[in-house]
């Protein structure tokens, strides 16, 4: 018997959650804001849907119903990308190490 | 470009995803870990593009949609205060939760273009996780419309409770249920509308119960949410980028969820099922005669010039007055006089994890000068002044006294050992969990009433 391409999926998920179940247990208190900012911007590949849904009508109309949700979509998660990974960025510049001073 | 090699193009951005969040293990590591998530994002994109190779005049429409998302996003990161990082956290989780929902229903009215059959006749495993990734879309949009409108202030941040409140929800997530079922076995539009329609208004009832200072709570419980989301939309669309981090994001949420109960010293659903804060109101009359020693800038300033070591609790008042820099500079000014001064940060301080420090790093803090409550409680006890600018009840003995009370049990900062702590504060009005806090009556507290950033400028000029 074959096994259902499903599975495979589901094994990815599984394991993924496993990987992040790790990963964010060894992600340091004060970097928990930016932590939430990057899964943020990150949540946001739900972009290749988008432009999937986007690029789906043909020559003739563009926008059809299906695609204009593909367009909206793809602007909403852009909004995402772009201010997550500037606003992390942003946060991230602003921690630093005691300068050796006096 | 072939499907097999796009997917494993899919892969590597997975990967880098996951070496983006190991990288905030630290902050030395963190902003090499930002520039992989980047990086992952960028290869998602572009390998989105040659998969499709369809560069027809949809392309030019992709793109404009992609730069009008982009430059307000970038306008928005350069602009926004850091004291509003949590409204702008929620706003995001709501957008991410839309564009889930708006995926979902291009793919439902449009199947063919993602090789999900064809309208009317979806491919039931399709169907059913298309609807769960929508469904969870909806719930976190509307909910993190709500937590934005408490956050910003539009809405009052006190909880909104009714009569069967819970019983209404209940039924409505029952009715999810049904109509999920419904939706898979006639395909019906009618259906897939009303579903979307209940799912929001669940969301919105989810959270309007729920108060303002447990959101630290709900906004992490959101920011699980939309991974959840994330994953049901890349099981739909057999793309394992999505999955990936769709699990990521999810299990990310649900552990900030976690670490916030438990500085809480609360269940989760305790949290979720709403309504603390409304009931605790009515403390008693008698606690306002007690004697309360208070005292001005120039009392603060002659307590901390002769003390040898500091501690600094700050709380979401600090954040309200905006008093961080002005903080910051009286730390500086403790400093040259060879004070040894350290910040101490409550897990729930603030309005979402991490609240404080993301604050205290803008002004400059260094970051290794502030501690967590397990690395930094022994330390009270041989200090001589802690100074509390805008928390609470983060600080009150009771929780470690009186099982009576709603927050016992919950950790909290040891400050009643140092020899003398400063309670700058504006009234004796108890903190959100409505109860009276027992230090400030002790001996060894001096309240300072006034607004954080007032009272913190006018130490520095007696200092």
């Amino acid at each position: 018997m074959e096994i259902d391409p499903f599975i495979f999926r589901l094994s990815i998920f599984i394991l993924s959650i496993f990987i992040g179940y790790y990963v964010v247990w060894s992600v340091t208190p004060s970097l928990h804001t930016p932590l939430m900012s990057v899964t943020n911007a990150i949540s946001s590949v739900i972009i290749v849907g988008a432009i999937i849904a986007g690029l789906a009508g043909n020559s003739e109309s563009i926008f059809n119903t299906s695609s204009i949700f593909g367009f909206l979509a793809i602007s909403l998660a852009a909004i995402n990308i772009f201010g997550g990974f500037l606003v992390t960025q942003r946060m991230l510049q602003m921690y630093k190490k005691k300068k050796k001073d006096k | 470009m072939s499907a097999n090699l796009s997917a494993i193009f899919y892969l590597i951005s997975g990967i880098l995803f996951i070496l983006a969040l190991r990288g905030l293990s630290s902050p030395e590591t963190s902003r090499q870990g930002n520039f992989f998530g980047i990086l992952g994002m960028v290869i998602a994109i572009t390998v989105t593009f040659l998969s499709i190779g369809n560069f027809s005049s949809g392309f030019i429409y992709v793109l404009i949609f992609l730069l009008i998302g982009g430059l307000i996003g970038t306008f928005i990161a350069y602009k926004i205060p850091m004291t509003a990082m949590p409204e702008l956290v929620a706003g995001f989780h709501s957008l991410v939760g839309l564009a889930a929902v708006f995926v979902a229903i291009s793919a439902f009215l449009n199947p063919e273009a993602f090789n999900l059959g064809s309208p009317g006749n979806i491919k039931l495993g399709s169907l059913i996780e298309m609807s769960i990734g929508a469904v969870v879309g909806a719930i976190t949009f509307s909910g993190s419309i709500i937590a934005f409108l408490k956050l910003r202030g539009i809405m009052s941040g006190s909880p909104i409770t009714f009569r069967g409140q819970h019983l209404l929800n209940a039924l409505i997530l029952i009715s999810i249920i049904v109509l999920t079922y419904l939706l898979c076995s006639t395909q019906s539009s009618n259906l897939f509308w009303i579903l979307l329609a209940v799912s929001f208004l669940i969301g919105f009832l989810l959270i309007v119960p729920i108060g303002g200072a447990d959101m630290p709570v709900v906004i992490s419980m959101l920011n699980s949410y939309s991974g959840w989301a994330a994953a049901g939309i890349g099981f739909t669309l057999e793309n394992s980028a999505l999955i990936i981090t769709g699990a990521l994001v999810g299990s990310s949420g649900a552990i900030l969820s976690y670490i916030m109960c438990k500085g809480m010293n609360r269940s989760f659903f305790n949290v979720i099922l709403g309504g603390f804060g409304a009931t605790e109101q009515s403390f008693s009359k008698d606690n306002e005669k007690k004697p309360v020693k208070s005292g001005n800038a120039e009392d603060a300033a002659f307590l901390m010039k002769n003390a040898s070591s500091v501690i600094i609790v700050p709380g979401y008042g600090m954040a309200v007055a905006q008093a961080q820099h002005a903080l910051r500079e009286m730390v500086d000014t403790l400093k040259k006089n060879d004070i040894k001064v350290t910040y101490a940060i409550h897990p729930v301080a603030g309005r979402m994890p991490g609240h404080m420090n993301v604050l205290l790093a803008e002004a400059n803090v260094p970051y290794d000068e502030v501690f967590e409550l397990e690395e930094i409680n022994n330390d009270f006890a041989n200090a001589d002044v802690a100074f509390v600018i805008g928390a609470n009840d983060v600080t009150n003995p009771v929780a470690k006294t009186d099982p009576q009370s709603p927050i016992y049990g919950m950790p909290v900062l040891d400050v009643e050992k140092c020899k003398s702590v400063l309670f700058v504060k504006r009234s004796l009005s108890p903190g959100y969990a409505g109860i009276d806090n027992e230090l400030f009556y002790r001996d060894n507290t001096l309240m300072l009433f006034a607004d954080a950033k007032k009272m913190t400028e006018d130490i520095i000029k007696n200092l």
